[in-house]
């Protein structure tokens, strides 16, 4: 038994009744995925997350990865007979076809499947997600020679696959890199070059690694342009399917990090490298991009998974730590759950959370509209509702999983800061989040960039009208509801006003809306989060359940009234513009009182 | 073969478990129902023989209908059917007659091996394998830390106070396993969706016949009670006579 409780309960009410799971359901395709048997599926994978993954996470954490002098890689020793069984029960085939093997099952479910086998070990989740976004590019890019050689395998979780995209010199921009791939005369291709920070490069829980590397064939255009996608697997493949020689990649080190030390993050070699181009030359970046949403609303998900960690162990601990007398109780001490600041740690966490859950899964489902809705319009909307809150997903999850992470080691006290409670690992573990993946910053730019102009606005514009229909509801729903409705209303005009402000002045002033980019995506997952969790509490009102409907009205109201407001607060940072930001120099940066020049010293 | 497994549903081991005080049973609404873990370890051995050979693997329970979400679990992990005796007559029932009515079942449903648990982790008798042994006239290999069976027997090894036993028997027979076997695997994502197609066959007592239905002896509750609270235990404070006063206070009870 290990200490996490997986949220099946939660995740089932959110499907059913937030984000409106039973319509994804219902598409062509997803007919054998109706709710209770996604239910009964979440059910069991949280049986299987609890009892196998999830105790492996501490020790994992203290054992580490280690690179061995022949330059192969061990991971923690409970890692590889729970990644035996991890493959065994098949839980990492859920979302992908039926065609090659998976489970045909929507996106969304893979997801809510994502967020526990994260919460349970998250160095150990690193695997497999690195397998996803693999797999994700050769569906969507490689020819069908390709896809029946690697998929199957890949998608039953028996060989495992790599994203090669950073050099030292190349890493937001990936442009920059120069890893070289020459054409041979059998249709192949060479590698040859460095790549860092490469997750599961190397390591002795699969057979089989599959790398996709990005490289520069001859002649290609500079910067992104020239960039194309091969497959370099660790060791060739015969015609037969069985193992070959070891192809020319090698493990030259691995890092030494603040957190995940379970996953091993590889410096990977590769000399004369044999390697098969995905779809044509310089098609490189393009395949990136398919797999991009579905990977950052990933890492956002980590920042949901570990914060939810954290959370239950704070908890537990809250409610065995006695400490000082509460008002009003009796006896030598209580338990530090019963006073107020301990109060506040814990619900903030527990609104946060239920917030970003709702936030992923909402994001998710889109997912699975924007490919499966038969209407082509309906299509369309959801790619670009996707691509609103991607980046605002990926960011303000693994922001509030570092915030939240901190906070659940502060309801510790010092015990928190000491490695034997397990609090600080979580904090560790997650700082990695805001950054891989395309920094938050990145997420930012993307947003304002790249986002908020699709169709002049309009895209935007009508999601954030969608949202406000829910003031309509709460009005409708009775005085409990007022003021959740009186401070979402007050949080949406200001939102709109900042978004009017980013489209107004984007064209005309790109560096004033970057400045601003990042305060501004907090708003929008602030107000996002509200927005979802006044849903849910709209929707439990129905349910023949005043337990659940006490919860959720709770939660909803406690994250208007406490939360929310902070989002009016970063108006100013959003519209301020650059002139602050670039108004001193480098020099003035590193030292504000600096002796005036030729002033007398005595 | 034909390799039957009993399976019960059982509170969760984890949670509080109550009696009803008024009916002297178990009550149920108490805590999450669960497979028991000692059947899953007897299931684990059925389908670690069906893993290689050719089996036919049955799981097979009584009780009440919420019991077929345990059936489910166990088709879930491999079972290829289920059998659920179902019937408000048997609410209640007892060891001797629930060993009547499950040696009814097996009677009709055909076995070359029956595995069950050693002991119910609710009931905690652990005299059921044998009844049913008993009743069905075949050998029974209680208790086993370890199981091999071949196509014509089953063999294992029991502890005892002593050492250890070897005990084999020709099929058919009962055997009964402990929590030393192997720990049993987890559903596989696809078989979850593939115990949704699954045979579960519901049997009444009227099914089972008239030997069944009619038990001769039945145990009757006659009085509940809630366990008494603890009380505060002796504390002997040593004041040189602490060894004394402790050798008394155990020959009290003697216990020495």
């Amino acid at each position: 038994m290990s200490n996490y409780r997986p949220p099946v309960s939660d995740l089932a009410f959110v499907l059913e009744h937030v984000v409106g799971y039973p319509d994804v359901a219902r598409l062509p395709g997803f007919e054998h995925a109706d709710l209770a048997t996604v239910v009964e599926l979440l059910e069991q994978c949280g049986d299987f997350m609890a009892n196998v993954v999830a105790p492996t996470n501490q020790p994992g954490d203290v054992e580490g990865a280690r690179r061995q002098p022949d330059g192969s890689v061990t991971t923690p020793a409970s890692f590889k007979p729970a990644y035996r069984q991890y493959v065994d029960a098949g839980w990492g085939s859920v979302p992908f076809p039926e065609e090659f093997d998976g489970g045909g099952f929507p996106w969304s479910v893979g997801l809510a499947i994502q967020e526990m086998l994260a919460s349970s070990n998250m160095a150990f989740a690193l695997c497999p997600l690195l397998t996803q976004g693999a797999i994700d590019a050769l569906l969507h890019h490689g020819d069908q020679a390709q896809k029946l050689r690697y998929l199957p395998k890949m998608i039953s979780g028996e060989w495992t696959g790599t994203m090669n995209l950073t050099e030292p010199q190349a890493g937001s921009d990936v442009g920059a890199l120069t890893t070289r791939a020459v054409p041979r005369a059998d249709g192949t291709y060479a590698i040859t070059g460095q790549k860092i920070y490469i997750t599961y490069g190397e390591h002795d829980m699969a057979d089989q690694i599959v790398h996709l590397v990005l490289a520069r064939t001859p002649n290609a255009p500079a910067g992104t342009k020239g960039i194309s996608c091969f497959i370099v697997p660790k060791f060739l493949v015969n015609d037969d399917g069985s193992l070959g020689e070891h192809n020319g990649v090698n493990c030259l080190s691995i890092e030494h990090k603040l957190g995940i030390h379970g996953a091993p993050t590889c410096v990977l070699s590769y000399e004369d490298a044999t390697g098969y181009l995905i779809g044509e030359e310089n098609l490189g970046m393009r395949i990136m991009f398919v797999m991009m949403n579905s990977a950052r609303l990933s890492v956002g998900t980590q920042g949901l998974a570990i914060g939810e960690r954290a959370y239950q162990q704070a908890l537990d601990f809250a409610q065995e730590r006695r400490q000082g007398l509460a008002i009003g109780a009796t006896g030598v001490n209580s338990a530090i759950i019963d006073h107020p600041d301990v109060r506040r740690m814990l619900l903030t966490q527990k609104a946060y959370l239920a917030a970003l859950r709702r936030l992923m899964l909402f994001n998710a489902v889109h997912m699975d509209r924007s490919t499966h809705d038969p209407d082509e319009t309906g299509r369309a909307r959801a790619n670009e509702i996707v691509g609103l809150l991607t980046p605002i997903c990926k960011s303000f999850g693994t922001d509030l999983g570092v915030e939240l992470t901190s906070l659940a080691l502060q309801v510790y006290g010092g015990m928190g800061y000491i490695e034997e409670t397990g609090a600080s690992q979580h904090y560790r573990d997650v700082r990695i989040t805001p950054i891989y993946e395309g920094t938050n910053g990145i997420q930012a730019a993307d947003l304002v960039g790249r986002k908020l102009g699709i169709r002049d606005g309009a895209s935007v514009t009508e999601f954030l009208s969608t949202m406000r229909e829910v003031e309509a509801e709460l009005a409708d729903a009775g005085d409990e509801f007022d003021s959740i409705r009186l401070e979402l209303g007050r949080q949406f005009d200001t939102l709109e006003t900042a978004t009017q402000w980013m489209l107004r002045t984007g064209r005309a002033d790109p560096n004033a809306v970057l400045s601003g980019s990042t305060p501004y995506l907090r708003m929008w997952g602030l107000c996002t989060g509200g927005w979802l969790l006044a849903r849910s509490a709209l929707a439990a009102r129905g349910i023949d359940d005043a337990e659940l409907a006490e919860t959720q009205l709770v939660l909803a109201r406690f994250y208007a009234e406490q939360l929310l407001p902070q989002s009016g607060g970063l108006f100013g940072a959003a519209t301020a513009g650059s002139r602050d930001l670039f108004a001193l120099d480098a020099a003035a940066l590193s030292d504000s009182a600096r002796l005036r020049q030729n002033a007398p010293l005595n | 073969m034909k390799i039957v497994v009993l399976v019960k549903q059982v509170p969760d081991t984890w949670g509080a478990r109550r009696l009803n005080l008024d009916t002297g049973w178990l009550d149920r609404g108490g805590s999450e129902a669960v497979i028991d873990e000692i059947d899953e370890r007897a299931l684990e051995a059925a389908l670690a023989y069906q893993d290689s050979n050719d089996a036919e693997v049955v799981a097979l329970t009584m009780g009440p209908d919420s019991a077929k979400d345990m059936l489910r679990k166990s088709l879930a992990m491999g079972a290829d059917s289920a059998v659920h005796i179902l019937d408000s007559r048997l609410a209640g029932a007892d060891l001797a007659w629930t060993a009547r009515v499950i040696a009814a079942a097996l009677t009709k449903l055909g076995y070359d091996l029956v595995i069950a648990g050693n002991e119910s982790t609710d009931g905690r008798g652990g005299v059921l394998p044998a009844l049913v042994a008993e009743h069905l006239g075949v050998p029974l290999a209680s208790y086993l830390d370890s199981v091999a069976i071949t196509a014509d027997s089953i063999a294992g090894e029991r502890s005892t106070e002593l050492g250890t036993m070897s005990v084999r028997a020709p099929l058919p027979a009962v055997i009964s396993v402990t929590e030393r076997t192997a720990e049993a695997r987890f559903p596989n994502f696809k078989g979850i969706l593939r115990a949704k197609k699954k045979p579960v066959t519901v049997w009444s007592l009227d099914d089972l016949g008239a030997d069944a239905a009619a038990s001769p002896v039945r145990s009757v509750v006659l009085a509940t009670s809630e366990r008494p609270a603890r009380s505060a235990g002796t504390q002997i404070v040593d004041d040189g006579t602490a060894g004394v006063e402790l050798a008394e206070f155990l020959a009290a009870r003697h216990l020495i």
